[in-house]
């Protein structure tokens, strides 16, 4: 909501600086979101007077004039070039020194064609004020030389433009700003007193309602015999300064009440209407031409204005081009009503139209003001277009808006922090309009004023329907007991400035807090912090992308796709944040990477939920080095980086399958599932499915993994027994089995590890051959065990024994035999 | 000295010294002192002399044996310290080079600035909650006291989703993470002390919205919570995440469905240089209030027993005015020279003892 400084002096008689009164702003609750001068710029120009202007000796366009800008500038030459530079009229010049905004350039005295010129006239536009640029200004003959421009043209004024938070319609007009202010102890608000015109006929037109809950009442009088035609000056340059186009007097009218009182207005012009009854209904499924040149259907849900002939406004909203006024308008029927705020808000979302009526109809206007708000509108017009007023007509009637709410002046330190005296609360209350109805030492009631609808609401409540209906009534019956209270708690500590309370520190509860994070969420920050000890660096992606993307990475069900997406290729909730990080890797291959590890820890979507997903890609190639070829991102590191993740997340890797059947985004036989047991799917991992990379255009090789972090089961916190630390040395063996090509490899290893628990304390893998000295279809696996004696050191038939154990227990899990 | 004795001296001495590396040098030693050696063999057939020559060629030849020895020897370390020497400079390697590259990983700003945030709020006693980023709507607006045609779900840009089959609710991609508030009251017994920081959604894109950007709420309830400790926790908040304990805070009246009273929390920078606490002008940097009275009982919790305070700040706002980072979009390109840029190092994580 934008106002100038003397607007608000209209109705607040203060000596309090702009800063002063910004800070007030602030401090209130009315958040000032800038502050424009606009006539700073324009203060160094004077008003001025051509005494003499002859003919320039040397150049035939231009003139060489002699300016009176009164002190200082008494007899100025200038040289000037405007065809209209002539001796007697007055005019706007710019001493040297002066910045012209129009021109971006800075006045110096000087020479133009060997003439001295001491200042330079302006037209409009070099000021950056106007469009007019055929010659220099001309101002009224009765100018005074020697005064600034800014002070001259009332341009010294400040626009303030503050933000209007949803509850606060009562500030939506520069009284309720200036109220406001007088009660934050900036000054006095002016009174204000509509001065009534007495009607001399019956208004031709009346008002009808058949949709009472959008209007509970209406108001209106028809003014004849106006002349329409442009605002005067005042009135025109107020609203300019505020942004808005004058566009005739009687428009200008409406919408200085709108922000002057927030008090929203319309007229029509009375010899459009069809009929003499306007009624506010039901709109019926009609195209309407409204003020904006726009076409609008209104719906059932939505309350118009319709004469004989159909709807000639959308209530509260906008009214329509064909009973709007004009300059031929004589006879106007002025609008003063209130609407349902729930009702504008809706029909305007609906219709897609807001106008500044709407706005404050939304946010609620006063239910009392209507009939002083439309004596004043009529005496503004028939002063300023004539007229003669007909008497009021109205429907409905004003609704009751009377409430009362209590202050327990204890509250103020129990909820607001701050023991205000309960004598200066009342104050406070009072210069905001609340009147004293009855006070005690302990508390007080007052009346909440009629444009105050955000104090003492009935409770509207939306309660979870999880919460048993006894403790619910309870709870309820606790927000009818102190809402209205809250109200004033709020009221008071605005005035006071919540700078005024005292910080406290939170009472402790302990001297050393417990955890913060829970035991799962501990271990998302290891898994964190684990993969980018890795080397692999961690990246955000939207939790939306593009519904083909999603499709290639496992799913877009419809019912996780956005109905309002802001972009169409950010429209679908992803299954897995590798479709981001498959996106980075292009794009970060474009730029030349050629080493890339990222990683991203988020959420993942599907129809049965959302999970969190550990997800990393490896892409490109290792750097090279002195003895080290690069190589192509292999896909066991990334397996590596899912079990070490799991490793992190306290996962027995003892107890880890990998499973051949990773879903399609994966290279089929390059990827594998990581379960934890025969079931539960912990990992994914693998190369990048060759045809997914072609189609995304990416051409360099890529690995990625992806840790189901949700589907982990919380280790068990067990305390760890003493580790047997052995005082013998272990001995290595190698083994190599041949094995089927279809057997996997894991199975022989783990067959080793069983064979002898106590005694095989690791197998690691060193071979895998295939070739001329392998049967068909097998392969030769080569391991290492390492076998840890605990008693003695192991004979020689000790050795053989176990060595004859680990090869039974490979044949017969594998079929595997000794190489 | 017998003449045979002092050629044999002389022999090896000079044997010796034409040994230039340990193998022959070992050969002269075998050959005079070894099993079948010269000496060796002399000190053999001194048994066959007579006695009385035995004695005086005994002392020689002892004599001799001593000097052998120990000339053997001194030798066999000069020849070992000169094999060493020549091995050292062999193995010389030009250490000027750099050694193989090892790739160094971090995290990204956000989640750096989500572990700063729970680690001041947990040593004030907060646990993290969390909740889905799909919401219904009451969850989202209701419960917060911000009905369908409240003015405030104008300025939300909410992002929609179906209805999920069968289920005939509103569902939202939260635009705030308060949700985590209320399923947090209708799932616990106050006293609570919970911050929720999560992704939140806006349909909303410039330069300076994101559709998806993160916060981090805070819900405090109890039996005598007052706005005094919602200021006294949200000043050492601050001042802490920004390292400056004379950082000037400033509360402002303000509206929020959720609170009442509700305020903006403004901290002192300079608009010119950027510089957090220094200059004249203020920076709104959160939203909070005393939760509404029929925010609580919509969770089933009587306003006159419970009361307390809520609050939510933008991460990615707070870690740009932190670190200096100038565009919000950055936060989500995935560009790896931005995020080494702007990343934090794994192995420091916040700590409120090596500080924040």
């Amino acid at each position: 909501m934008k106002f100038t400084l003397s607007w608000l002096y209209d109705h607040l008689d203060t000596q309090a600086t702009l800063a002063e009164i910004c800070a007030a702003l602030n401090q209130i609750g009315l958040e000032v979101e800038s502050v424009e001068n606009r006539g700073a710029a324009l203060q160094p120009f004077l008003t001025a007077r051509i005494t003499q202007a002859v003919q320039h000796p040397n150049a035939d366009r231009l003139r060489v004039c002699t300016v009176d800008a009164g002190p200082g500038f008494e007899n100025v030459q200038v040289v000037c070039g405007a065809p209209n530079a002539r001796a007697g009229i007055a005019v706007i010049f710019a001493p040297p020194g002066t910045y012209v905004p129009g021109l971006d350039i800075t006045i110096k005295a000087g020479a133009i064609r060997g003439e001295k010129s001491g200042g330079m006239l302006c037209s409009l536009r070099e000021l950056g004020i106007g469009e007019e640029s055929n010659g220099i200004a001309e101002l009224p003959d009765d100018t005074l030389p020697g005064e600034s421009y800014a002070d001259f043209a009332g341009l010294d004024d400040v626009v303030i433009d503050i933000a209007i938070t949803p509850n606060r319609g009562d500030a939506l007009g520069v009284r309720g700003i200036a109220r406001d202010l007088a009660a934050a102890g900036l000054g006095t608000l002016r009174p204000w007193l509509a001065e009534t015109v007495e009607g001399t006929f019956a208004s031709p037109i009346e008002w009808a309602i058949t949709y009472p809950e959008a209007c509970p009442w209406i108001l209106g009088r028809t003014i004849r015999g106006v002349r329409n035609g442009p605002s005067p000056e005042w009135l025109r340059r107020k609203l300019e300064s505020i942004g808005l186009r004058p566009i005739s007097a009687l428009v200008d009218i409406t919408n200085y009440f709108c922000f002057d009182l927030g008090r929203p207005l319309h007229v029509f012009d009375a010899n459009k209407i069809a009929g003499s009854r306007l009624t506010v209904c039901h709109g019926g499924k009609e195209s309407f031409l409204a003020l904006d040149g726009k076409n609008y259907t209104v719906t059932s849900e939505d309350c118009v204005i319709a004469d004989q002939a159909g709807v000639q406004s959308v209530a509260g909203i906008m009214g329509g081009e064909a009973t709007g006024a004009d300059d031929a308008t004589t006879d106007v029927f002025v609008e003063c009503a209130l609407f349902d705020p729930v009702k504008v808000a809706l029909s305007g979302r609906r219709l897609g139209l807001f106008s500044d009526s709407s706005y404050r109809f939304e946010r609620g206007v006063d239910p009392a003001l209507p009939v002083a708000a439309l004596e004043a509108a009529t005496r503004m017009i028939v002063d300023l277009c004539g007229g003669e007023a007909s008497e009021v007509v109205s429907a409905g009637e004003q609704p009751a808006w009377q409430r009362t709410a209590s202050l327990r002046f204890s509250r103020l330190q129990s909820l607001g922090g701050l023991a205000v005296p309960a004598d200066e609360s009342v104050a406070l209350l009072e210069k905001l309009g609340f009147e004293v109805r009855s006070r005690d030492d302990l508390s007080v009631v007052v009346d909440v004023p009629s444009w105050r609808n955000d104090v003492a609401q009935s409770p509207i409540l939306s309660q979870g329907t999880d919460v048993p209906p006894d403790i619910a009534r309870v709870a309820a019956e606790g927000v009818a007991a102190i809402e209205a209270e809250s109200d004033l708690v709020e009221e008071v500590l605005r005035l006071k400035g919540l700078d005024a309370v005292p910080a406290a520190t939170l009472p402790p509860f302990s001297a050393v807090p417990g955890a913060a994070l829970t035991p799962r969420l501990a271990r998302t920050e290891l898994a964190r912090r684990m993969l980018a000890t890795r080397g692999l660096t961690e990246t955000v992606g939207f939790s939306f992308v593009s519904n083909e993307a999603a499709r290639v990475f496992g799913g877009a069900p419809e019912s996780l796709r956005l109905l309002n997406p802001i972009a169409s290729d950010l429209d679908q909730m992803r299954p897995t944040p590798l479709v981001n990080l498959t996106e980075a890797v292009k794009t970060n291959s474009a730029r030349g990477w050629a080493d890339i590890g990222l990683f991203e820890i988020g959420p993942a979507f599907a129809e049965d939920g959302q999970q969190a997903i550990a997800a990393g890609v490896r892409a490109g190639h290792t750097q090279r080095y002195p003895g080290l070829a690069s190589e192509p991102v292999s896909l066991w590191a990334a397996k590596a980086d899912a079990l070490e993740l799991l490793r992190a997340l306290g996962v027995n890797l003892d107890a880890i399958t990998t499973t051949a059947d990773a879903p399609g985004w994966y290279h089929p036989g390059r990827s594998g599932v990581l379960r934890q047991g025969p079931k539960l799917v912990v990992a994914r991992f693998g190369e990048l499915h060759p045809s997914l990379l072609q189609a995304q255009g990416i051409d360099t090789p890529v690995v990625a993994f992806e840790v189901l972090l949700d589907a982990v089961p919380e280790p068990k916190r067990r305390k760890k027994a003493a580790p047997q630390l052995s005082a013998f040395q272990p001995v290595r063996r190698d083994f190599a089995f041949v094995v089927g090509d279809d057997v996997p490899g894991e199975n022989v290893l783990r067959a080793v590890r069983g064979a002898d628990r106590q005694l095989v304390s690791a197998v690691s893998l060193f071979d895998v051959y295939k070739g001329p000295h392998v049967p068909q279809g097998q392969r030769s696996i080569g391991v290492e065990v390492t076998l840890q004696p605990m008693e003695r050191s192991l004979t020689d038939a000790e050795l053989e024994a176990v060595s004859e154990r680990i090869v039974a227990a490979v044949s017969k899990a594998t079929g595997a035999v000794l190489r | 000295m017998s003449d045979d004795l002092e050629v044999l001296r002389q022999d090896v001495v000079s044997e010796l010294a034409g040994a230039t590396d340990l193998r022959a040098w070992d050969a002269v030693r075998v050959a005079t002192l070894g099993k079948s050696g010269r000496l060796t063999g002399l000190l053999k057939a001194l048994g066959k002399m007579p006695p009385d020559e035995r004695k005086a060629r005994g002392v020689a030849l002892n004599r001799l044996r001593d000097t052998l020895t120990q000339a053997v020897e001194t030798r066999g370390r000069e020849l070992e310290a000169a094999a060493l020497q020549a091995r050292l400079v062999a193995e010389r390697v030009d250490v000027s080079l750099p050694p193989p590259a090892t790739v160094q990983g971090y995290l990204h700003p956000i989640s750096r600035t989500i572990e700063e945030m729970t680690a001041i709020f947990g040593a004030m006693g907060f646990g993290v909650a969390q909740g889905p980023d799909i919401e219904t709507d009451w969850h989202n607006f209701s419960a917060l006291n911000t009905p369908a045609h409240h003015p405030a779900r104008t300025d939300h840009d909410t992002f929609y989703l179906p209805p999920q089959p069968g289920l005939d609710v509103t569902r939202v991609l939260r635009t705030q993470t308060s949700g985590v508030q209320i399923r947090t009251m209708l799932g616990q017994k106050p006293p609570l002390r919970i911050i929720a920081p999560g992704r939140t959604y806006r349909a909303d894109h410039d330069a300076t919205h994101s559709p998806m950007f993160h916060q981090c709420e805070g819900l405090v309830v109890g039996h005598d919570i007052t706005l005094g400790h919602l200021k006294g926790c949200l000043i050492e908040f601050l001042r802490a995440f920004f390292g400056k304990p004379d950082l000037p805070v400033r509360f402002r009246s303000s509206y929020f469905p959720f609170t009442e009273p509700s305020l903006e929390v403004d901290i002192g920078w300079s608009r010119k240089t950027g510089d957090i606490g220094g200059g004249e002008d203020w920076l709104e940097v959160l939203g909070a209030g005393m939760v509404h009275a029929r925010v609580l009982a919509n969770c089933g919790l009587d306003p006159r027993v419970w009361q307390g305070f809520a609050f939510g700040m933008g991460i990615e706002r707070l870690a740009m005015l932190k670190n200096g980072i100038p565009d919000l979009r950055s936060f989500y390109e995935s560009d790896i020279r931005w995020l080494r840029h702007y990343g934090a190092d794994p192995l420091a994580p916040a700590l409120l003892h090596e500080g924040v």
